[in-house]
């Protein structure tokens, strides 16, 4: 144990966000914190060095409910509100952006689309075995060549006479190798018509499917990053997501995963305070703490403020989102914000921390290499920039 | 089987003691709360045991003020079935909490009446083994490990130096230490369950008690150590330093 | 005359080490009332030790002997002392396995408090008071204890024995009927045989710097050195598996205070020093010189464990040969 996380992790609370939270929703956080500081915190160091995803944890993560969680408890889910669904992912991340990640795509890229375009048949058969984890699911959207523009993708599903046919390859997928189950978006008319966009579910054991895990991150290491081929993989007609199409499905998708990860990326940010605070009061030198000199007091005052603003930021989206007023602009903002205050706050840690924060034992280098994949998926930085200046302005730039 | 569970709501083990205005008990400001840790011992037994068994009903039983009602809600979180909050403030003398507890759980038919073995702010070690004494039952403290079968209860206490086995008839109490099992998180729909679940407030008030707190301190800091040196070699410097000069070898 | 009563341990028929420290406690106490101490020892037989009471202080032994008292009887136990305890100004207990059982027990029968892991006592206007360390020792409480009886029990390792020359005069005390609803069946050696560590005059413990279970030997090895040694862990290695329960050291393990603690690969984690600071002495064996565990040692060693504990072991060897 680091000199950092001598004592147990509690959260970071400067202006009693805490009393804006219900009973319920501080439970939840304070469970997933406990989980969290019990189970992923011990071995998140070497499973980042080493380079694999803890898949010991899953069974937990699914026992306690986290996957999925805002979804309906008809189909076996928690049925939280969306404040303690973000709590959740807050806590997640506070430990590694790779676990969140795991969640998010779980949660909020396969049950959701599922819940949101599938039929009543499909939700009952899937939403249930992916809450337990007994499926493990992936999301194909991004292609090599079609990153932040998707609308362009080139897969496309072939409708045959008995179901359909998928061909294209899909790059950047959480999970991809591990799947048991992948929901893929292809276009099922001509190659420039995004409204013919539609999603399918594609179980990973198909003939033609192949999923490779794409080697050499220095980033978000404690994750499974994959590329997926399809190759003439044959599936029924009630492979496809019934209530999806045009690009409109994908896209509304990536809002609940970018609202997860406007909770998460803060939680990421408070564990690299967390850590920073303790070591500037434990680290000695010039015969005094390093917390007890200016240029320290500045950083973490700066870490604390940003910190801050990012949490009732999320709060009230969360809010909003439970009144159903959010939209995915209000999502955006509070995407580009919270990954960008929380790249700067890891960086800023992290050299605080000295030599000892470049070492896997300490968090925040963790988190400031995991922060630049979040900042860059989901919609970079910039492409939020582009849809706050469209928001703002009524002119597309990108 | 209808096993009762006493649960004490403490500070967070972590907390950073400050002595509060009056010099007798703590600075309760910014302190997080949470269920007795050894308590949560005898919530995974009561629920364990309930599952084992098939049917039966788990309570838990709580003395203290409003804010323990969250405290007994994480038991309900948990798996408890229902919970029971008497309110009332507490007291230095754990026979007065014993016998406010035990008025409430006599007559309850219970089967098992569950404790953690102490409580980890003011470390008593009392308070279950009296209400065993005070209803008449047999007590089977410090159990690490536990076992209930036919009317009977079983179960080990660490002693110095070896294990005691213990042997009752039901019903009993049984105060539990670390080792008897290991208490699951509650999961987020049992959260939100536990809400739904019923939670009785009933008023207490306590006796005078014989013992009196007339004040609380810090321990004092102890002096700063030395280095003796770095490496092996500095290990024949410590053993000569241990025999002269602390004389402890 | 006032007189306090020390109830003492036996297991085995060999009177127990803390039982002088019982009456050591009890004799402080006596002669600061002016009151006399009696000892009270619970056997099936003949008690080896008991004629050292009198020199801890003793100046009657009160033998309740039964055919049930081979191992501990708790219901036997508390009904004798019981049967006699409300004639006493204050009874004395250990906070050990036996104590922590029985004192509540005895206080129960009597209607009175009890004062647990008792680590200074005293009186005060006529009433017994006592300080005892609360919140896993981060804070000492005192109390006044004002029931006609004081039910306390006294941290062992805490009061030193000395030699008050009292005459400790054996007289059979009475064992009352009473019903036995809880039975001692049987004493179990612990799955890892040794000395406990709450009772170890030195106490040797490691931590996740041991690198895995095996390397445990090399504590074992400088325990065995030592002497009455026990060897104690972290929660970290607990909760990996790498020892057994009753060996951690800590808030929520057992709190020691050896003569000596010796803490090595143990970073010093706020729960870990809660349970060990008021170790007489301490020692740390640690490669991070900043380590928190450094700020409470005595004595720190900076480096490696796997080079420093071996020479460790044979230095204190070599000395306690000479």
């Amino acid at each position: 144990m680091s000199v950092a996380s001598a004592a147990s992790y509690a959260g970071v609370d400067f202006y009693q966000v805490d009393s804006l939270l219900t009973e319920e929703e501080r439970a939840i956080r304070d469970t997933v914190r406990t989980w969290v500081e019990e189970n992923l915190i011990p071995v998140i160091g070497d499973a980042y060095v080493t380079g694999k995803f803890p898949k010991q944890l899953i069974p937990g993560l699914a026992e306690l409910g986290v996957l999925g969680a805002n979804l309906p408890e008809e189909y076996g889910c928690a049925g939280l509100g969306n404040v303690a669904y973000g709590l959740i992912m807050q806590e997640l991340e506070r430990g590694d952006s790779g676990i969140r990640s795991f969640a998010s795509v779980q949660g909020g890229l396969v049950m959701y689309p599922i819940y949101a375009f599938g039929s009543e048949e499909q939700k009952k058969y899937w939403l249930p075995r992916l809450a337990k984890a007994e499926e493990i699911g992936c999301f194909g959207l991004t292609e090599p060549d079609f990153g932040s523009n998707p609308g362009g993708m080139i897969t496309t599903a072939r409708e045959t006479k008995d179901g359909w046919v998928l061909n294209g390859t899909k790059m950047w997928i959480t999970n991809g190798s591990q799947a048991t189950v992948a929901v893929v978006w292809a276009k099922t008319g001509a190659v420039d018509d995004q409204k013919s966009i539609r999603g399918f579910i594609v179980p990973t054991n198909s003939k033609g499917f192949t999923g490779k895990d794409q080697k050499g991150k220095l980033s978000l290491r404690a994750s499974d990053t994959s590329e997926l081929h399809l190759e003439d993989v044959h599936l029924p007609k009630d492979a496809l997501l019934p209530k999806s199409g045009g690009l409109k499905s994908p896209l509304m998708c990536l809002t609940q995963a970018r609202y997860g990860i406007s909770w998460g990326t803060l939680g990421a940010a408070m564990a690299c305070y967390d850590e920073a605070v303790r070591y500037s009061k434990n680290r000695v030198m010039f015969g005094k703490p390093i917390g007890a000199t200016q240029i320290q007091q500045v950083r973490l005052a700066d870490m604390l403020t940003e910190i801050t603003k990012a949490q009732l930021l999320v709060l009230q989206l969360g809010r909003m989102k439970d009144a159903g007023t959010m939209t995915p602009q209000h999502v955006s903002l509070a995407k580009r914000n919270n990954c960008n205050i929380a790249c700067d706050i890891a960086r800023e840690a992290r050299r605080l921390l000295g030599a000892n924060g470049i070492l896997a034992e300490y968090h925040s280098m963790r988190h400031m290499a995991n922060l630049e994949s979040v900042y860059t998926y989901e919609g970079t930085h910039d492409m939020h920039s582009l849809i706050l200046g469209q928001d703002i302005t009524g002119f597309g730039a990108f | 089987m209808k096993i009762a569970v006493c649960l004490k709501r403490v500070p967070d083990t972590t907390t950073k003691i400050v002595v509060g205005a009056g010099g007798k008990s703590i600075d309760e400001a910014g302190v997080k709360f949470v269920p007795n840790p050894y308590d949560e011992y005898a919530v995974e037994a009561a629920i364990a045991l309930k599952e084992k068994a098939g049917a039966g009903e788990t309570v838990v039983v709580s003395l203290g003020g409003d804010a323990a009602q969250e405290t007994i809600r994480t038991a309900l979180a948990m798996g408890i079935d229902r919970g029971v909050l008497l309110k009332g403030d507490g007291s230095a003398d754990g026979l007065e909490v014993a016998r406010v507890l035990a008025a409430e759980l006599n007559g309850g038919g219970y089967d098992l009446i569950l404790f953690g073995k102490m409580a980890v702010d003011d470390y008593h070690h009392a308070v279950g083994v009296m209400v065993g004494e005070i209803l008449g039952l047999p007590v089977l403290s410090s159990v690490s490990a536990l076992r209930v079968e036919g009317g009977t209860v079983g179960g080990e206490r660490e002693i110095e130096g070896g294990v005691e086995v213990l042997a009752a008839a039901l019903p009993a109490v049984v105060t539990t230490d670390k080792g008897v099992n290991t208490p699951r998180l509650p999961s987020l729909k049992g959260i939100m369950a536990a809400k739904k679940k019923p939670l009785e407030v009933k008023p207490v008030s306590l006796g005078a008690g014989t013992m009196v707190v007339t004040g609380l301190s810090l321990p004092p800091e102890r002096q700063a150590g030395r280095i003796v040196g770095e490496g092996p070699d500095a290990a024949a410097v410590l053993a000569q330093l241990l025999r002269t000069e602390a004389k402890v070898i | 005359m006032a007189a306090i009563l020390a109830v003492t341990e036996q297991r085995g028929g060999s009177l127990r080490k803390v039982s002088l420290e019982v009456v050591a406690a009890a004799r402080q106490l006596a002669d600061a009332m002016g009151a006399t101490v009696d000892a009270v020892v619970c056997s099936s037989g003949p008690v080896e030790g008991v004629a050292a009471l009198g020199n801890a202080g003793a100046d009657q032994v009160r033998h309740a002997s039964h055919e049930t008292f081979t191992l501990y009887n708790p219901d036997g136990f508390a009904a004798t002392i019981a049967s006699v305890g409300g004639g006493y100004a204050a009874i004395v207990f250990a906070a050990t396995a036996m104590g922590r059982d029985l004192a509540p027990r005895v206080a129960a029968k009597l209607g009175v408090g009890c004062a647990t892991d008792v680590t200074g006592l005293g009186t005060e206007g006529g009433a017994v008071v006592v300080t005892r360390p609360v919140y896993a020792g981060k804070a000492i409480q005192q109390v006044r204890l004002t029931g006609a009886t004081a039910v306390l029990s006294i941290r062992p390792n805490t009061f030193a024995t000395g030699s008050a020359a009292k005459a400790g005069t054996l007289q059979p005390l009475a064992v009352p009927a009473f019903t036995a609803r809880v039975t001692v069946t049987a004493v179990k050696a612990p799955a890892q045989a040794s000395l406990d560590v709450t009772e170890a005059p030195i106490v040797v413990s490691g931590g996740r710097g041991l690198r895995e279970p095996a390397n445990f030997k090399l504590l074992e090895d400088l325990a065995a050195a030592l002497g009455n040694a026990a060897v104690g862990a972290s929660r970290a290695v607990v909760d990996a598996g790498w020892r057994e329960h009753g060996a951690q050291v800590g808030q929520t393990g057992k709190t020691v205070a050896p003569s000596l603690y010796v803490a090595v690969g143990i970073s010093g984690a706020i729960q870990h020093l809660a349970g060990m600071r008021t170790s007489k002495v301490i020692v740390a064996i640690n490669k991070d010189k900043d380590a928190p565990i450094f700020k409470v040692a005595d004595y720190g060693i900076v480096g490696d464990l796997f080079e420093v504990v071996p020479r460790l072991t044979a230095e204190v060897t070599k000395l306690r040969a000479e």
